[in-house]
């Protein structure tokens, strides 16, 4: 995938309710690569169900999100490819090692798996000499660190961290904030948090309590 | 390519954790003893034999088909899947694991009823073998697809036979008859209509889980 064509996310008048409950509305906004976003608001705002939305986990009740490489619109079906995401919520499979998690991963995303690019990410998360055991037995911070490979492993342009140093320690945290950096110097990086250390990366801070005016329907 | 990648890791995944094989192959030991403890001495027809082996099947079906997409929802996973791959590959990769499984299960349960009940006795070969056929691919995309539905679902156990007995009827009873004609000897052409009825059932589920599933998956 090249990573030299400017890869953009627009939101163009989302509105999502659950049920009857608003969680936001008329939420314009334009995210380019090349920088990293901050999407933040108090607990309930609706910061997972927005970067949920922009991955295309699940549907805007109104609105759109369209995704740009270059001038090229990227398809729904097709988004997959270009989006790495890590959140609390996200779980790989206990019953393979860590590697075997990426080679089934990487199948069937219908690529060749790296071993080299793997290597690489195991050895800058600490967890090169852990890859081959199950991840049942992994700490929850290693499962968080791992949750980093999965995302990167495919070359994705648009990476969405949802709580992005939840179970991390000290360390994971240093190591996490500068894969961070890595990424934003060609890529398009979303930091959804509440926590400020993790916004103080970000050049521009999407604060979702401003879009929660209209009286729930 | 990205279907058949999905359904190794599910294959792996289901040597390593049992889920569906454990549920199907337990299901299958004490049904047939129940039966055969049931009838004793006694002899059956084989045309009750041949509504017996539907059964068993049916059942079978709905105690260990369902886990495809559960097991995912159960594990945290589906969100992972949603994030590699594309509906169409995902519904591909869960309804090839849920064929392989399904003629295994049929095949070891076939198998067994030709080795215990002495009344199961198939006179046209042929006949059975494409009713078997035909019905176990039906089987699968049903039992796919509805899995995918309740998988959603908060009452999984009680949604499943709920869904999956008015969409499975049509099928088990048109194979019930299919099976008493093999039973009897009759040849295929006498069965056309009940095939094609197979045929089309395959067809029309197959196209509708494609057509459908995106919108099952997507929350």
């Amino acid at each position: 995938m090249s990573t030299t064509t400017e890869y953009s996310v627009e939101l163009k008048g989302l509105v999502k309710y659950f049920g009857r409950r608003l969680i936001f509305e008329d939420l314009n906004y334009k995210f380019a690569s090349g920088s990293i976003y901050g999407v933040s608001g108090p607990n309930g705002s609706g910061k997972s169900t927005l970067v949920k939305i922009i991955s295309n986990l699940i549907a805007p009740t109104r609105g759109k999100v369209i995704q740009l490489s270059g001038n090229k619109e990227i398809e729904p079906e097709k988004l997959h490819d270009f989006t790495g995401f890590v959140s609390p919520y996200l779980f790989l499979y206990d019953e393979f090692t860590a590697e075997e998690n990426l080679i089934h991963f990487t199948a069937i995303r219908g690529d060749k798996y790296n071993q080299e690019k793997a290597d690489f990410l195991f050895s800058e998360l600490n967890l090169l000499d852990r890859k081959r055991d199950p991840v049942r037995g992994y700490s929850s911070g290693m499962k968080q660190r791992l949750k980093y490979i999965f995302a990167l492993i495919h070359n994705p342009r648009l990476l969405i961290l949802d709580e992005p140093t939840s179970n991390l320690d000290n360390s994971g945290k240093e190591k996490v904030y500068s894969l961070i950096a890595d990424q934003m110097k060609e890529n398009l990086v979303i930091i959804a948090s509440s926590d400020n250390p993790d916004l103080a990366l970000c050049s521009a801070v999407l604060q979702l309590e401003n879009y929660k005016k209209r009286v729930p329907l | 390519m990205k279907s058949t990648a999905l359904f190794w890791k599910d294959w792996q995944s289901e040597l390593r954790t049992r889920y569906a094989i454990n549920a199907l192959g337990m299901f299958i030991i004490v049904t047939i003893s129940v039966i055969m403890f049931s009838i004793g001495g006694e002899k059956i027809t084989n045309y009750l034999t041949g509504g017996l082996l539907w059964i068993v099947i049916f059942f079978s079906a709905m105690s260990g088909l369902s886990r495809s997409f559960v097991s995912e929802e159960e594990r945290g996973t589906t969100m992972t899947l949603h994030l590699i791959a594309s509906p169409t590959t995902i519904f591909s990769g869960k309804l090839i694991f849920n064929l392989v499984l399904v003629f295994l299960m049929n095949a070891v349960i076939t198998f067994l009823f030709s080795i215990l009940f002495v009344s199961f006795e198939i006179k046209n070969y042929l006949l059975f073998v494409i009713a078997f056929f035909l019905g176990n691919t039906g089987i699968a995309v049903s039992s796919t697809i509805i899995a995918a539905i309740i998988s959603k679902a908060n009452s999984k156990g009680t949604l499943y036979p709920v869904l999956a007995f008015p969409i499975l009827l049509p099928l088990i009873l048109t194979l019930l008859e299919l099976t008493r004609s093999a039973m009897d000897g009759n040849p295929v052409a006498d069965s056309a209509v009940e095939i094609s009825v197979l045929v089309c059932y395959d067809v029309i589920m197959l196209t509708a889980s494609y057509l459908l599933f995106d919108f099952i998956w997507k929350e």
